[in-house]
Parts: C-alpha cells; sequence; structure tokens
C-alpha cells in the first residue's frame, strides 16, 4: 500500500509541476505594446492613487493629447479580463489614433491582476494568437475577476461601498461592481478609485467600457446608459444602424444596481458613461470546448441549434461571431459617440482621426493594425 | 491575509495526513490528493 501512496504522491508532483509551471509562466508574460504616432504621455494608474503602486493593480495609463485643446474621452479595456475585445479594442486606438482636439485616455487593461490569472474550472486557453502582417501577436486570456493572489479572501458578502447594497461575494474582485471605489478599501475599489481620481482630475468628458456578454444574455450587442447619456447613446445607436448597418441597441442602466460603471461613474463625476457590449459566444455555457478557435471566430454547433430555436439574443449562424466583427464594432460606437458628443458641444470637441471603422477591420482583421514590437524604438514598447 | 495562509496550511496537512492513514481504498487515495490540488497550488502562491 506505501509503494500505491509514493506512486500517487509522484503522479501529484508531476501534476503540481507542470500545471503550476504553465500558469506562473502565464502570469508573468508580459504582452508589448507599442505607442503610436498619437502617444503623447503614458503613465501608471498609480499617479492618481499611490496606494496601488509596485502591486498587480497598477496598469498604464496612455493619454493622447491634440494640439487643440477640447474635451476629453477615457477608454476601458479589459475590465473583464476574458473578453478580449475590450483590449484589441484599446490597442488599436493606442497604436493607430492621432488625435487632432482634445484628448483621449487610454487604459487597455483595466483589470490588470485578472489579465493575469484564468477562470478556474471552464478550461479556457491560457493564451490566444492575433494574425498579423509582421507574424502572430500573443496576448493573454484572462478572468472575469482579479486573481486571488492579489486579493483574498473573498468576504462572505461584498458589501458595495458607499451605497451598502449587497452583492455576491465574488463581484469583490470584479471592477465592474466596485465603482466608485475608495482609497483604503480592497485592491479592486483601490483601481476604481484611481480610476475616479483621474476622471475628476483630468476633466474627463465620456468614458466608454468596452465588454463582451454572452448570446444567451439579453444585455448583450448594446449600448448601456444612464439617463444622462441616454440621448446620446440613442443618437449613436441610430447612427451605427443606418449608416454602417449592425444594430447596438441601447439599455438604460438600472438606477438601483449598483457598483457598475455606467451607473456609478455618471452618479459621482461630470463624465457621461458607456457600456458597450458585443457578443462573445465563447462566454455562453451550452457551448462546445472553450478553444482558441472558438473564442476568435466566435462559431458554436451547440449554440446554433439555440439560434435554429430562438433561444439567442443576437442573430446567430454559421459564421459565428467573429473577433473582426466584435472589435469593428466596438471602434465604430466609441468613434461615433466622439462624434455625436463634438457636434453638441463643440467647445469640448474630441477629434481624432488614424482609427478604423466597422467595415475596415472586418476586412483587413484587427492584426492589420498592430505595430511590429520588434522594430519600433524601444522607448515606444510598454510591456502589459 | 497571513491567518487564512494558516488555515489553508492546517487543512492542507489534515487532508494530507487522511491520505496517509488511509490503508485500503485507492479511490480515497486519489480524492484526498485531487482535493490537496488547490490548497498546495494557494501555498506555492501559484494560483
Amino acid at each position: 500500500m506505501t509503494r500505491i501512496k509514493l506512486v500517487l504522491l509522484i503522479c501529484l508532483g508531476i501534476m503540481l509541476a507542470i500545471s503550476g509551471f504553465q500558469l506562473y509562466r502565464h502570469r508573468h508574460y508580459s504582452v508589448p505594446i507599442v505607442a503610436g504616432p498619437g502617444v503623447t504621455k503614458v503613465v501608471k494608474l498609480s499617479t492618481y492613487l499611490p496606494a496601488i503602486k509596485g502591486t498587480m493593480a497598477d496598469t498604464w495609463v496612455f493619454f493622447l493629447e491634440g494640439q487643440e485643446p477640447g474635451g476629453s474621452a477615457l477608454i476601458l479595456g479589459n475590465t473583464h479580463a476574458n473578453e478580449p475585445e475590450g483590449l484589441l479594442a484599446a490597442l488599436v486606438m493606442i497604436e493607430n489614433a492621432q488625435v487632432e482636439k482634445g484628448t483621449l485616455i487610454i487604459i487597455p487593461q483595466f483589470n490588470h491582476s485578472a489579465s493575469r490569472t484564468t477562470r478556474p474550472g471552464d478550461g479556457y486557453p491560457l493564451y490566444f494568437h492575433i494574425s498579423t502582417p509582421w507574424g502572430e501577436k500573443r496576448f493573454r486570456l484572462g478572468n472575469r475577476d482579479a486573481s486571488p493572489l492579489d486579493q483574498w479572501p473573498d468576504p462572505d458578502v461584498y458589501i458595495h461601498y458607499p451605497e451598502r447594497q449587497l452583492l455576491s461575494f465574488i463581484d469583490a474582485r470584479n471592477v465592474n461592481r466596485t465603482w466608485p471605489g475608495r482609497p483604503n478599501g480592497l485592491p479592486m475599489e483601490q483601481v476604481t478609485c484611481a480610476a475616479m481620481e483621474l476622471i475628476k482630475k483630468e476633466k474627463v468628458d465620456l468614458v466608454v467600457d468596452i465588454h463582451g456578454a454572452e448570446t444567451m444574455f439579453p444585455v448583450t450587442n448594446c449600448l448601456v446608459a444612464p439617463e444622462k447619456s441616454a440621448k446620446l447613446a440613442t443618437m449613436v445607436s441610430l447612427t451605427v444602424k443606418a449608416r454602417e448597418n449592425f444594430d447596438s441597441h441601447v439599455e438604460p442602466s438600472p438606477p438601483k444596481f449598483r457598483g457598475l460603471s455606467h451607473r456609478e461613474i455618471g452618479d459621482y463625476s461630470e463624465a457621461w458613461p458607456f457600456l458597450l457590449e458585443a457578443p462573445i459566444p465563447f462566454l455562453d455555457q451550452p457551448t462546445g470546448p472553450k478553444t482558441e478557435k472558438f473564442l476568435l471566430d466566435g462559431r458554436d454547433p451547440f449554440l446554433l441549434r439555440l439560434a435554429r430555436k430562438n433561444k439567442l439574443f443576437v442573430p446567430y449562424d454559421e459564421s459565428g461571431w467573429p473577433m473582426e466583427k466584435r472589435v469593428g464594432q466596438h471602434l465604430s460606437v466609441t468613434q461615433e459617440i466622439w462624434r455625436q458628443y463634438s457636434r453638441r458641444t463643440p467647445e469640448r470637441a474630441i477629434i481624432v482621426r488614424g482609427v478604423p471603422r466597422y467595415a475596415e477591420v472586418v476586412e483587413k482583421g484587427v492584426g492589420y493594425y498592430f505595430h511590429d514590437p520588434s522594430s519600433a524604438p524601444r522607448e515606444k514598447v510598454y510591456f502589459n | 491575509m497571513i491567518s487564512y495562509y494558516f488555515i489553508t496550511a492546517f487543512v492542507a496537512a489534515m487532508i494530507f495526513w487522511n491520505f496517509w492513514l488511509e490503508k485500503k481504498k485507492v479511490d480515497r487515495m486519489v480524492l484526498y490528493l485531487l482535493v490537496l490540488v488547490p490548497l498546495l497550488l494557494r501555498l506555492l502562491r501559484v494560483k
């Protein structure tokens, strides 16, 4: 019997060594980001709240300032690090946007800690790759919530600050439930608190939080907006439907559901928040294996059968919901938000060129807009 | 947070002790080790 125990212990050791090594490498792998010609300043989020300095919660903030003063917009990617279209859309902007008027502030990996862990029990791939003209670019696939290595243990019930609403324990690690945050709170409350400080200090007019949502979830393929930004959101939705022929309907931000970016940013600052959702079939539960191919092309036979029974909230056919379509939608909707805002308030206009729209991204692919970090000047490459 | 690591170490030690005391059922031994995996990963600060 002792021999069996020893064999089992050796098997356990091998299992731990293999999985531990892979998880360690994933946590410490950094994605190179090439700062494009429009980037004028790069700082850490801890500039606005020194408490997160040197922790996994800290992340890069890219400033793209125009020659002419105007309004400013904050773009958040990877609020949920298992919804990579937000990250990719933010990186396309960082690498290509050139601002003529106003300022763009982009945080591509808002929940930095979540991007360095994986989802337990769902068999997620640790990485995904995007084809570019110069080769494949590798990205970490993260989780919805921050790593328990950075914020642990979870409370039995998460009590939202300052509204004191009782939320699920897991949402204490979800930066889309911890707005507006507090300086001495949990690390994820500190992240949102730092972002709130940034919004106030930089006088941000618009905040666009980019996400992806399941095809079986009703709040998908949409633009979530609170009362104060609802009118503008409606104009954006109608315009992209008419001009670019894709749907992104408006969902009202529920006033009694606390902690969400589209609720708290609007309530606790002057900024107008918007949360963008594109359908990401990979997040649905009744699907085949969660492979990298499925993440990128969004094709699944089980979802197709459900679509034929009208069980999905978005149109779904054999072509799936590829990444190009999701990123393209986000880029078009984001640009339309600036455009509509600039028309309303010309003195706070934000004029940006160089960012592709939906049809261009669908035609050329997302990777077409990424620059080769090995041939870029070293001072232009940031590792996140 | 350090006290939670002590609790994890204690639970891991108990599970290992049960594994070591198990004399007959191999399936139980395997189950003890499987339950031990996340606790060890946490103690090693891998996940």
